[in-house]
């Protein structure tokens, strides 16, 4: 009981805060008695890929000179999976990115990933947590659909 | 399929983003279809080689470290022709555009929804339906123009080609054709790799002489019935040849292309040049065939014109769509023709301007509608296949000219300048329109600017681009545009050839560029005049014996034409407004029995019998005329300026001049490739 109210809690204030979007509520549907840790695999997927694409980003804003057609190219990648795991927060900064790229501000870039990279540690931690509150959750709490 | 289809749908799914991969399969899993999924390009290709019936549906991320999605796209579409969805996180229009322009049946934004996704089995049912009709449509289309052709035998081979339909090909091919193609089709995604994706699917090979006896030698060695693109292909031996250009040169992308027949207008054609028996050494065109309608046997191609397996030069696979792109073939397309022949392809059109020829006259025989100059008939199939220099009979010319000119596009040209040939042999005007060949199908005022003239007119074996001929910049009924080009007229980049001729070379003019415009009426006027003319100088210019275009005309339609239009440059003459090919073409001095040589056909076409890719057939001069305003005789640019210059000085006017939009309505001159 408890869990599950935290639980809602927690998930409507990941989505009041725009750390997820509707797209997450699209990876829960897909959860089912076929797939009933989806969501957390797809997530944690997410996470350990990220760490690649954004490590890329990183060696390429060192590189000079600048390739902006490459930083774009990574960032489109990253931006994808980013995407479709819901991470709204993230999402927003890598567009960002990707039009300082255009614009071909190195600075713009730089900070722009700062700010990606503060995104993606927050949102992991806040999922983290939350998945451990959904395992520690009957399987009556993991059905609960968000906004409990 | 299966009974519960879509459920059960086997789909190939390729992203190498592992969260995406993972999120697709998931989702794919719950729209019941059966997924296979990878995260490499490379994998999936092979997954699909192995074997394509193994899928019913690919869907792919656009952005992939080891293939472009897009190349993937068009492997699958080209070798399995399966539906293939893209997958992007880039919503942007021109990326959409990009997806849906290589063959993406559907393009869907990450993240990708299941609704969406629940979707996608319409795409498969849709592409098997529309294969299957697609394909019969071509397939019967082909079948009634080749057996009107007479080569109904001829076309299994190309119909089933055709029953491809351009766009790819269907699991009913014979595996055998799938197998053989396979590995072209690759050949011709690595040749498109590096082009520019908006003229991919031209194929830049240029198909000579050489390549064209290679390719009737393969074809001879292997059988009409066996000799497929891929066998032919591999027969010639030709690096950078490409399946595609083989295929072309069957006109099979081009259903409408009849090409087979058009050889026999070559025969014709060569038969036009009889005195010379300068033809030799065009094995596979024939020249005069086209100019000679009785003299079959003329025709030099050994085994070619009875098959009437002339490659129409190298037409781009997809040609079809756009008269003008057919001018861009035609750029590519080059004519060499004799010298000696000296009909109007001054020699003979060696390379596709002969095949041209005879397929035009087979089309022309075909398909009589010849309506705005061409009708969608085989030859002149969209894609402007091979123009050619058709100086045969009408059918041929209208065959030619349907050929040449795509129906929508050609149709509403009016005469295409069409340039004389004229091979001085002392020219040195000439200057092959080498320069032209990339010709630009959208801009037809190229076509004058790009005719470029071809030297060494004597003794040279005309190499007739296509492109020259076509050259540029579309006639506008018989108002031909300016053909900038001074020496140019219609296509110097038509023709590459050097015209010789050994006699007073004629020039042909035909659609004088540009400043035929206002001569519309009189061109149709001094059609008829010019059609004599012209076909005289067509003939003339080829060599001594040939062509002779009865002097009257010529001289009338000197004086009439011969108005030494600065703009036009040589060829400028208004007054050749119609047919190039004056409807009589003399050979030997003689005027031919034909009546006339049937350049009166081609001139009415106004196709180019010029030197190159002109077509024109007996057909008789009023048709001619009314022809005129439409098509375009497309003549052999660059001889063109020599000739016209000849045209000038000869007494004879055989000032054939074609005014019309040659843009499209080029002609199988050689399939401008």
């Amino acid at each position: 009981m408890e869990h599950s109210r935290q639980l809602g809690y927690m998930k409507r204030s990941l989505f009041d805060q725009g750390y997820l979007d509707e797209q997450f509520y699209q990876l829960e549907e897909l959860q089912d008695e076929a797939s009933p840790n989806f969501v957390e695999e797809v997530v944690a997927l997410f996470f350990k890929d990220s760490l690649r694409l954004m490590s890329n980003i990183d060696q390429a804003l060192e590189k000079h000179p600048r390739d902006f057609h490459r930083l774009d190219s990574l960032m489109h990648q990253l931006k994808g999976s980013v995407s479709s795991i819901g991470a709204l927060r993230m999402k927003n900064e890598c567009t960002l990115f990707k039009e300082h790229c255009d614009e071909q501000n190195i600075e713009g870039c730089q900070r722009s990933f700062q700010k990606v990279k503060r995104e993606h540690a927050a949102l992991r931690q806040k999922l983290e947590t939350y998945f451990q509150l959904l395992r520690q959750a009957g399987p009556a709490e993991k059905a609960t659909r968000s906004g409990v | 399929m299966r009974d519960q289809f879509p459920v059960g749908m086997r789909v190939l799914a390729v992203d190498d983003d592992p969260t995406c991969l993972k999120l697709l399969e998931v989702l794919l899993l719950r729209c019941k279809y059966h997924v296979t999924t990878t995260n490499q390009a490379v994998t999936a290709l092979k997954l699909l080689r192995e074997n394509k019936d193994k899928f019913d549906l690919v869907i792919s991320d656009v952005h992939m470290p080891d293939m472009d999605g897009f190349k993937l796209l068009e492997l699958v579409g080209l070798e399995m022709d399966l539906p293939v969805i893209m997958l992007s996180a880039n919503g942007e229009t021109k990326a959409v555009m990009k997806g849906i322009t290589h063959g993406a049946c559907d393009y869907l934004l990450k993240p990708v929804r299941i609704e969406e996704l629940k979707n996608i089995w319409q795409h498969v049912v849709r592409r098997r339906k529309f294969d299957r009709v697609d394909a019969d449509d071509d397939y019967e289309r082909l079948q009634g123009a080749n057996c009107a052709l007479g080569h109904c035998q001829v076309s299994d081979g190309s119909a089933e080609l055709a029953g491809r339909s351009t766009r790819k090909r269907k699991d009913q091919i014979d595996e055998d054709d799938d197998d053989n193609n396979i590995d072209c089709e690759n050949d011709n995604a690595q040749e498109n790799e590096d082009q520019d994706p908006s003229s991919q699917k031209k194929a830049r090979v240029v198909w000579s002489v050489e390549l064209h006896r290679k390719f009737v030698a393969a074809v001879n060695q292997l059988g009409i019935d066996k000799a497929v693109p891929k066998k032919i292909l591999d027969l010639m031996n030709v690096e950078k040849l490409t399946r595609e250009n083989v295929a072309t040169a069957f006109g099979v992308r081009d259903p409408s292309y009849l090409h087979m027949g058009a050889l026999d207008g070559f025969s014709n054609y060569q038969s036009l040049a009889p005195a010379s028996a300068h033809l030799p050494a065009l094995t596979s065109f024939q020249p005069s065939g086209l100019l000679n309608r009785t003299n079959p046997a003329r025709l030099g191609l050994p085994g070619l014109s009875p098959a009437g397996i002339v490659p129409v030069g190298c037409i781009q696979n997809n040609a079809i769509s756009n008269p003008i792109d057919n001018l861009g073939n035609l750029s590519k397309f080059q004519c060499i023709t004799e010298n000696q022949h000296g009909n109007l392809l001054q020699g003979v059109p060696s390379t596709l301007e002969l095949d041209q020829l005879q397929q035009s006259k087979r089309v022309q025989e075909a398909n009589n509608g010849f309506p705005n100059g061409f009708s969608g008939n085989g030859l002149a199939s969209a894609s402007c296949s091979t123009p050619f220099i058709n100086t045969t009979n009408n059918p041929l010319l209208s065959q030619s000219q349907t050929q040449l000119f795509q129906s929508r596009g050609l149709g509403s040209h009016s005469s295409m300048g069409f340039p004389l040939i004229n091979s001085e042999s002392s020219q040195g005007t000439l200057r092959v329109a080498s320069s032209n060949l990339s010709f630009n199908h959208d801009n037809l005022s190229n076509i004058g600017n790009n005719f470029s003239t071809v030297s060494h007119i004597e003794n040279n074996p005309i190499s007739i681009s296509a492109s020259s001929l076509l050259g540029g910049s579309p006639y506008d009924s018989m108002a031909g545009r300016n053909l900038q080009n001074d020496s140019s007229f219609l296509g110097g980049n038509m023709i590459h050839s050097h015209v010789t001729i050994d006699e007073k070379p004629k020039i042909l003019n035909f659609g004088a560029a540009g400043s035929f415009k206002q001569k519309t009426e009189e061109l149709k006027q001094g059609l008829k005049n010019e059609a004599n003319q012209v076909f005289s100088a067509f003939a003339g210019a080829s060599q001594p014996t040939s062509h002779i275009i009865d002097p009257n005309p010529i001289n009338r339609l000197e004086k009439s034409n011969i108005n030494g239009n600065t703009d036009m440059g040589l060829f400028g003459q208004a007054s050749i407004s119609a047919p190039v090919l004056p409807p009589r073409y003399r050979i030997d001095n003689k005027p031919t029995t034909d009546g006339q040589l049937n350049f009166k056909d081609e001139f009415l076409l106004g196709s180019s019998r010029l030197q190159g890719g002109f077509t024109s057939n007996g057909c008789n001069f009023d048709d001619l005329v009314s022809s005129m305003i439409k098509p375009l005789a497309f003549v052999a640019t660059h001889d063109v300026q020599s000739n016209f210059v000849r045209i000038l000085e000869q007494e004879r006017d055989d000032l054939m001049f074609v005014d019309g939009d040659i843009g499209c309505d080029f002609y199988p001159l050689g399939a401008c490739i």
